[in-house]
């Protein structure tokens, strides 16, 4: 018997938000490959897109903590 | 559709890849005693067949399909173009590896090591999910992971994909370089791992209503130490035959490989050693053995470009990573991880992989008809974000689906039980007394 997930609306809500930011960065990422010739800005829309990147982690691993302080 | 033709070996290097080749499942057994012996002792058996069992199922599927998808450099693939740059995405060779000769062509060498490669990125979410994942959901999980994940990564990196292209369009160095799979084993192996910890959830008496984790320590220092020396042989074989065959490096310079793989691991070692024994008073045998294994993911990458003096910086930053990242998952994230396989695969390998772009010294040979070398990190970083922003997504999305259908998660009477128990129906050590306290309900 597997216990039912009791986790509350926003965290899914949350976890969702990260997982789309995700790959939201590395489109960043492409486009800068692709539009952008010189090295300067092109290494800057690199890092803004695993900026974006983490920032979903962030999102992820915050909203996986409240669930597991729900579950707990 | 890009059709090419990959490079063919010398017969020095044919037979070297072959000895290489044969080295690899060593670092598959490795990991598997350092995964059982850091589980509990009453989950031990179904640790060490679950390994047996993923690695199975990966070999099979990836015949199946996964090579079709993953491909060689130079293969049939689909592409599409992007400003007049035909970025391939998928390789597009037929299932069942029909129309590939496997008379030790160069692709036939790379259908061997990859169907090794796959297994043993394969046990890598076996780390994580220790003492609480069910092996029909386990073998469901790798089935998806060598059909779709590993493949499509592989791809990208090894078989002609749009980050082995970056330097050729974008002047990124040689593109996105990984030699001996540091970005597509153990990265996306460890990206995996992390998902299924997220899924199935921290062990049950793991974390007390107040968020303070418990320690569960090992139950076999002796299996995690001998696993660390078994996989110091598969990894040295794995990075050699990587180096030929996915970077085109000279079979001559397996010595250099070697010795940097060594030193990468033994320098980690020292560096957990000195980082464990400066915080807790004691050294800490886990952490130890997770930062050699840690020196060894860094290492693969790299190996064949970095003088050994680099290694064993390589190696030192790593040893260093592996123990603060557990504890930081372990703390902080509430991220219940037996193995430390996400630390140890995921957060050393994003550093050995980034490590290329800083040290690696390209052999001239090599470095001809590649332009901007200087911008070989910036390679490397879209290799990372492309692990962040696709495979670790797809990873998640897939096991969130599959445990909606099959629950990855042992019940709780499973838990409590043991798996070897619940699910084997014997355990590891049938004739040792078990300890009542494991049998408390938590």
């Amino acid at each position: 018997v597997i216990a039912p997930d009791i986790v509350p609306a926003g965290t899914n809500s949350m976890k969702l938000a990260g997982f789309l930011l995700l790959p939201a960065g590395l489109l960043l990422v492409a486009s800068a490959l692709i539009l952008l010739a010189a090295d300067g800005p092109r290494a800057t829309f690199v890092f803004a897109g695993i900026g974006v990147e983490i920032l979903g982690l962030v999102l992820v691993a915050r909203a996986h903590l409240a669930d597991t302080e729900t579950r707990e | 559709m890009t059709p090419n033709s990959a490079p063919a070996l010398s017969d020095l290097a044919t037979g070297l890849c072959i000895v290489f080749i044969l080295l690899v499942p060593f670092a598959a057994a490795g990991l598997a005693l350092i995964n059982t012996g850091l589980g509990r002792s009453r989950s031990a058996a179904h640790a060490i067949l679950a390994s047996l069992i993923v690695v199975s199922v990966a070999a099979v599927v990836y015949f199946v399909c996964g090579f079709s998808l993953q491909g060689v450099a130079g293969g049939a693939a689909h592409s599409i173009a992007l400003r007049g740059d035909g970025w391939n995405l998928i390789a597009a060779q037929p299932w069942f590896l029909r129309g590939l000769k496997l008379g030790g062509s160069p692709a036939s060498l790379e259908v061997w090591l990859g169907l090794l490669s796959v297994g043993i990125a394969a046990i890598i979410p076996l780390g994580s999910a220790g003492d609480r994942w069910r092996l029909d959901a386990c073998c469901v999980s790798t089935a998806l992971f060598a059909a779709i994940i590993y493949p499509i990564f592989a791809h990208w990196v090894w078989g002609g994909g749009w980050l082995a292209q970056l330097g050729t369009f974008y002047g990124l160095g040689r593109g996105f370089e990984d030699a001996g799979g540091t970005a597509t084993i153990h990265v996306v192996g460890g990206l995996a791992a992390l998902s299924i910890a997220w899924i199935l959830g921290p062990r049950r008496g793991k974390y007390a209503a107040d968020g303070m984790p418990a320690a569960i320590p090992g139950h076999n220092v002796v299996y995690i130490v001998f696993g660390c020396i078994l996989a110091l042989v598969g990894w040295c074989g794995l990075n050699a035959a990587g180096a030929i065959l996915y970077a085109g490096v000279a079979a001559q310079s397996s010595v250099l490989i070697m010795l940097n793989t060594t030193l990468s691991a033994a320098s980690a070692m020292i560096a957990a050693l000195v980082l464990t024994r400066t915080r807790f008073g004691k050294p800490d045998a886990s952490l130890c053995a997770n930062g050699w294994v840690g020196g060894l993911v860094a290492s693969s990458a790299a190996a064949p470009f970095l003088p050994p003096a680099a290694a064993v910086l390589v190696g030192l930053v790593a040893g260093v990573i592996v123990p603060l990242s557990v504890e930081w998952l372990d703390l902080h994230l509430a991220v219940d991880d037996p193995g430390g396989a996400i630390s140890v695969h995921a957060a050393a390998g994003l550093w050995g992989v980034l490590a290329l772009g800083m040290f690696a010294r390209f052999p001239d040979a090599a470095q001809a008809g590649a332009t901007g070398a200087g911008r070989q990190w910036l390679a490397q970083i879209v290799g990372i974000a492309a692990l962040l922003g696709f495979v670790f997504p797809l990873t998640y999305a897939l096991n969130w689906l599959l445990n909606r259908y099959v629950p990855q998660r042992v019940a709780r009477e499973g838990e409590r039980q043991g798996l070897d128990l619940y699910e084997l129906g014997a355990g590891a050590y049938p004739e040792f007394l078990t300890h009542s306290d494991d049998f408390l309900q938590r």
